[in-house]
């Protein structure tokens, strides 16, 4: 049996009226790539941002690596509004903010970049070792905590090596191509040192050589940084050959869940792909 | 191995001693053959003044990205802090002749006075951080601006006239005559506020001004970063007033008007937002433009018995605003943008400079 990574509890989020997530029960296990797709609109990135933090979801619970880190339900003014069901026992809110849940070992990256971009590059990748650092603001001013700094400094180089970005380490993270800039943002989420890493979009924009290129990359950091891999992408070509299992959303609800094979064959999801004839 | 450590940091940083040795031995000399009531010495003291406060503005506004409005309050809290604390006791009766010598008998050191006062500035910075630091870009502006108001309506309290003289001037406290004075504490000051810039505290600063929700994405904590950078930065603001205090010999809370904060504004905003020399550099300039060069556009001036038309008091301001206008057109990012001054650049000007006549030479 593997072990259970991230396990999300009738997961909903309720904007007013809007229902953008509802109930979204899903488990991603030790060592996978599990995929979540869906038509535009169908609520994946909200599902993210109520896993890493963004957003406080309304209701239901997120567990990383079998401990409850996110939970909710539905109170002040959403108790009233709540459409949900109501048949609801969770009495504890956690909320943390996002730094927190990246500090437990969940790395994301966004679907628009957002790299810093007035930092150089290896500035960016430093920046993420801010965060498990154990100086205080006084020791680094004197630069008492040199040793920590120092090992920082090479865990990053030895990083932006490994992926290929030593040669523009001194650039500005807004001068690089944007096939690179993406290379960057993962490679920042990367040197968090998380155990789960959360892809939103990674192949947007990109032509089928660079997707080609990117399902390798994935593959191969997932390997060697020993990693679970959770993404939402639109590229089928990718999604179908790199993950080991798919949800799949519309309108908020998880409408299947499979193999590739399996979603493949899945009347629903080519229903809400391609639509359903008026005149059936 | 300690005495290794320093060798090589005096090896390192050479240029940058030397340069600062010859400036204040340049200070010390000029100090010696000027008058002491030459417009120079002006434009000096108050120029590392400003700078000092400028810089610390430009740690909020430019490496942290908050909007804050808030400087001339905390410098108005930095300047009474330091000057209750060091009126002598002999002298309490005759500044608090309203309020029967005040309630604080003894007089603190300079030095201790002057920490005391940035720590001031800092506490409050932190209390009322809490709240309004969930505010962004505008909002927080406006809510600092008030802050700053309100602040100089309670010293002029006279409820608290006991300890703030009310809405009197507090006077009769130390201050100093020598210009190296407060270029030695803002060049102190100022360098602790490059160190902790160029940290990996400032690294999150910068991170923070970029992308929030990135840096957050990062594991770095919002509020406790903002909170720490603006309590810091009025720290400084604190110390900034108290120089002003000792330079101007009297402190009046009515003196530290939102117009004093947009004069700082202004002078971070031409030496360049994310720019500590820059801020630098203007600071003496603005000073040096509004207190001194520009002075004899306010004097009626006749040519023979040609009067110079315009030139009456209060023209220099519309000069003044009308080249601030002019230095924000043309020079979008400031004078600086977001580079820095430093030896290394300086030396590598030269190097460039005589590399070029060498060149030359051998054409």
């Amino acid at each position: 049996m593997t072990e259970n990574i991230l396990h999300t509890e009738k997961l909903t989020m309720q904007f007013g009226g809007v229902m953008a997530v509802y109930n979204l029960t899903i488990d991603v296990y030790k060592g996978e790539i599990v995929a979540l797709i869906g038509p535009n609109g169908a609520g994946k990135t909200t599902a993210f941002n109520c896993i890493t933090g963004v957003y406080e979801p309304t209701n239901g619970s997120v567990s990383f690596c079998g401990k409850t880190i996110v939970s909710n339900h539905p109170q002040g003014r959403m108790k009233k509004l709540y459409a949900g069901d109501r048949d609801i026992t969770r009495s504890k809110v956690i909320s943390p903010t996002p730094d927190k849940i990246t500090k437990l070992g969940i790395a994301r990256t966004f679907q628009n970049i957002r790299l810093f971009k007035s930092l150089t590059v290896f500035e960016n990748v430093l920046v993420a070792k801010h965060m498990r650092a154990k100086q205080n603001i006084f020791s680094a001013t004197f630069r008492l905590n040199w040793p920590e700094e120092k090992r920082a400094r090479e865990e990053c180089l030895e990083l932006l090596e490994e992926q290929g970005l030593l040669q523009y380490k001194d650039e500005l993270a807004s001068s690089l191509p944007y096939g690179l800039q993406r290379r960057l943002e993962i490679s920042r989420a990367l040197a968090t040192k998380p155990k789960l890493l959360l892809l939103d979009e990674p192949a947007a924009g990109m032509n089928p050589q660079e997707t080609q290129e990117l399902a390798e990359f994935i593959v191969r950091i997932k390997d060697k940084y020993d990693l679970t891999i959770l993404l939402i992408e639109h590229h089928m070509d990718l999604v179908m050959k790199i993950s080991d299992r798919i949800y799949v959303m519309d309108f908020g609800k998880l409408i299947a869940h499979g193999t590739p094979a399996e979603v493949q064959q899945n009347q629903r999801v080519i229903d809400a792909y391609l639509g359903v004839a008026d005149d059936a | 191995m300690a005495d290794k450590k320093v060798h090589s940091f005096i090896v390192k940083n050479r240029v940058t001693i030397i340069m600062v040795v010859l400036l204040f031995a340049a200070l010390f000399i000029l100090e010696k053959i000027l008058p002491p009531s030459s417009m120079f010495f002006v434009v000096l003291k108050k120029g590392a003044i400003y700078a000092l406060v400028a810089v610390s503005m430009n740690l909020l506004n430019g490496f942290t990205g908050l909007f804050s409005l808030g400087q001339a309050g905390f410098m108005l809290i930095g300047a009474y802090t330091y000057a209750i604390f060091t009126i002598p006791p002999e002298a309490r009766d005759t500044v608090y002749q309203y309020f029967d010598g005040g309630i604080i008998k003894f007089a603190l050191p300079v030095p201790v006075a002057m920490i005391l006062a940035g720590l001031a500035a800092a506490f409050f910075a932190f209390l009322i951080g809490l709240p309004v630091l969930r505010l962004k870009s505008d909002y927080l502006a406006i809510a600092t601006l008030g802050f700053a108001e309100i602040i100089r309506a309670i010293f002029q309290w006279d409820k608290l006239g006991p300890i703030t003289n009310g809405s009197n001037l507090l006077r009769k406290f130390p201050g100093f005559t020598s210009v190296l004075f407060p270029f030695a504490v803002s060049g102190i000051c100022i360098t602790l506020i490059v160190l902790l810039i160029n940290s990996s505290y400032g690294r999150a600063f910068k991170a923070i001004r970029d992308d929030e929700i990135a840096a957050e994405a990062m594991g770095i904590n919002l509020a406790k970063h903002k909170q720490l950078a603006f309590t810091i930065s009025s720290f400084f603001a604190g110390v900034g007033g108290a120089l002003l205090a000792m330079y101007q010999t009297t402190v009046q809370a009515s003196a530290f008007t939102s117009a004093m904060t947009y004069e700082i504004l202004l002078i971070v905003v031409i030496g360049g937002i994310g720019s500590v020399t820059g801020s630098i550099l203007s600071s003496f300039l603005f000073i040096a433009c509004s207190e001194w060069w520009l002075r004899f556009l306010d004097n009626e001036t006749y040519i023979g018995s040609f009067r110079v038309p315009l030139l009456s008091s209060g023209f220099r301001k519309v000069v003044f605003s009308i080249i601030i206008m002019v230095v924000v057109l043309f020079y979008r990012q400031g004078i600086m943008g977001t580079k820095e001054l430093s030896a290394d650049a300086i030396t590598r000007f030269f190097r460039k400079l005589r590399g070029k006549t060498k060149e030359e030479a051998a054409k």
